[in-house]
């Protein structure tokens, strides 16, 4: 679903990822793990196409398309994800529009019908009700005051109507008390099958007991360094990332 | 009719920003053979009064005088539309205790030139609220001048749209003249391509006129570095018991949000609309009126829909094209 290969990214004149490869078929959960500054952000920015991270080398594979030859609304409408760790908030735009407008856009753009309102409005409640986000939240301005926890569950909510096929989600778990990591845990799961793919980038393991990846990464000075199952990631909890990198 | 007219030079504070050449030009024109009557009008309780002007080409003057009844609530609507040159100037009397609403919609064609002027009284305890949709012609100018009595609020939403080369200004002058008034001014403009939008916002309280509770927003977004977006707060202020607040700022679209809409699949344009529309809200929210209130979220709506796609994509028949063209 996903191949990375040798991928180096700049931002700002300076390299960040530096040959990182990484390879996600259907059906898998990865995690990628890794000190401040290790380029987990950068990742998730440059696969999403952020302005001003520019890909120098490799290449990205996408569902057998060249990634980079999609602008980034074009990457969401072929089914990728991104979870920002800092969600935007846009004053004035509420997020049922929001994301009746993402939802019709990405629909129109794959030659499907538009969402009726009535048909959104059951999807998005059903949705918001499954993550504990109250539905009157849902006619404010998007995370326009809302609290941290309320922000993520709200990329959640996105992240379950839009039913991305990759779902990238940094650092999602940053900032989330126990029982907003929980429900958040719960969105993540819930998205899980055999079509579709998850790649967390988060810098703590405890996401992780709650979202059993199938892979996980260490990510360190803009290439994965090292590969294993789940219990790496304890490994890494224990040791320290200096340790396990080296 | 000979328009009552000189031209203003770029030395008066009121016209600095102005779009002078455009207004010597017009001032070439012939006079219109569709010229409008002037007329003396009164509203009385629970009426409401549609006036549209219009004409097709050359210029026209008209001076309309509108006179509201004492406690009375009415409404004025007035839509600028045609070619040419048009310079309406209109007195407006707001009897005491009465509630005018007012709306002004500016939209003539691409080539025309507006330059309206309004004299507005409000007497004591009256309230008068103005909404402003201005956004048509190469120079689309409306000037108000309000004298505000005892007890009376004043409050004013205006919306200025320009793109192309196009000039597109508001000018207000508040005076305070009696104190126990409020008055609230909410300016939202955008501006695209080479245009100019320019707010000019004059607030005078008048020695003696206390518990003034005055109030001016302002805000530009410039969808283009080649645009322009001026802003004027101007306060006077000879009394010393009151409340003043005004605030101007000019900035772009908030890059971290398109992205954002961009990382949901919605296209640049869509993401620009949606943040723009969203932008001038503020100045169309507070009017009260139901239906008043969604045909200017239409229009403004409609009207930067075609600035941030750009004027291939004019009416709904090429948006359409442009859908289609996207789903293959």
């Amino acid at each position: 679903m996903l191949e990375i290969k040798n991928l180096h990214a700049t931002v700002e004149g300076k390299e960040i990822l530096k040959g990182l490869s990484l390879s996600i078929k259907p059906g898998e959960v990865h995690a990628i793990m890794g000190p401040n500054g290790a380029g987990k952000s950068t990742l998730g920015y440059t696969l999403a196409g952020r302005d001003g991270y520019e890909v120098t080398d490799g290449s990205v594979e996408f569902d057998g398309k060249d990634l980079f030859a999609l602008e980034p609304h074009e990457r969401a409408a072929a089914g990728l994800f991104l979870g920002l760790q800092y969600p935007v908030e846009i004053p004035g735009v509420s997020n049922l529009t929001f994301l009746r407008t993402a939802l019709n856009s990405q629909r129109k753009l794959r030659g499907e019908p538009e969402v009726s309102a009535a048909d959104f409005l059951r999807l998005i409640r059903e949705k918001a009700k499954e993550l504990g986000l109250d539905a009157e939240m849902l006619k404010r301005a998007v995370n326009v005051g809302f609290s941290g926890g309320e922000k993520k569950r709200n990329e959640m909510v996105q992240m379950a109507v839009l039913s991305p096929k990759l779902a990238v989600l940094d650092e999602t778990d940053s900032g989330l008390d126990i029982d907003a990591l929980k429900v958040v845990s719960q969105g993540i799961n819930a998205i899980r099958g055999p079509d579709r793919a998850i790649l967390l980038i988060t810098h703590y393991q405890r996401l992780l007991d709650y979202v059993v990846p199938d892979y996980v990464h260490v990510l360190a000075n803009g290439r994965i360094v090292k590969t294993g199952d789940k219990s790496l990631a304890l490994e890494l909890e224990r040791e320290g990332y200096a340790t396990v990198a080296a | 009719m000979t328009a009552p007219f000189t031209l203003p030079s770029k030395h008066e504070e009121a016209w600095r920003y102005s779009d002078l050449k455009a207004l010597e030009a017009a001032m070439m024109l012939p006079d219109a053979a569709d010229a409008p009557v002037s007329e003396a009008l009164s509203l009385r309780d629970g009426e409401t009064l549609a006036l549209p002007l219009e004409i097709s080409a050359g210029r026209a003057s008209v001076s309309h005088s509108i006179a509201v009844a004492a406690n009375a609530t009415a409404t004025l609507s007035e839509s600028f539309k045609g070619g040419g040159w048009l310079n309406p100037a209109t007195t407006i009397h707001v009897g005491e205790g009465a509630s005018l609403t007012h709306h002004i919609g500016q939209m003539r064609d691409e080539a025309a030139i507006t330059t309206a002027r309004y004299d507005v009284e409000v007497a004591k305890n009256a309230t008068y609220r103005v909404h402003i949709f201005n956004t048509g012609g190469q120079l689309g100018r409306v000037e108000l001048d309000i004298r505000i009595h005892t007890g009376a609020s004043v409050d004013l939403g205006g919306v200025l749209l320009a793109d192309g080369t196009q000039t597109i200004e508001l000018v207000t002058r508040f005076h305070h003249i009696a104190p126990d008034a409020t008055s609230r001014q909410t300016v939202r403009s955008v501006a695209n391509g080479k245009a100019t939008v320019s707010y000019l916002g004059k607030i005078v309280i008048s020695e003696g006129s206390q518990r003034i509770d005055a109030e001016q927003s302002s805000k530009a977004l410039l969808l283009a570095r080649t645009a322009t977006a001026n802003a004027k707060p101007e306060l006077e202020i000879y009394a010393n018991e009151v409340k003043c607040a005004h605030g101007a700022t000019v900035g772009e679209l908030d890059k971290r949000a398109l992205f954002y809409l961009a990382t949901r699949g919605v296209d640049p344009a869509e993401a620009k609309a949606l943040l723009t529309e969203a932008f001038v809200a503020d100045a169309i929210e507070p009017i009260e009126d139901e239906a008043l209130r969604d045909a200017f979220t239409e229009a403004s709506a409609a009207r930067l829909r075609e600035m941030v796609r750009g004027p291939q994509a004019k009416g709904p028949q090429a948006e359409e094209l442009q859908d289609t063209g996207a789903g293959a």
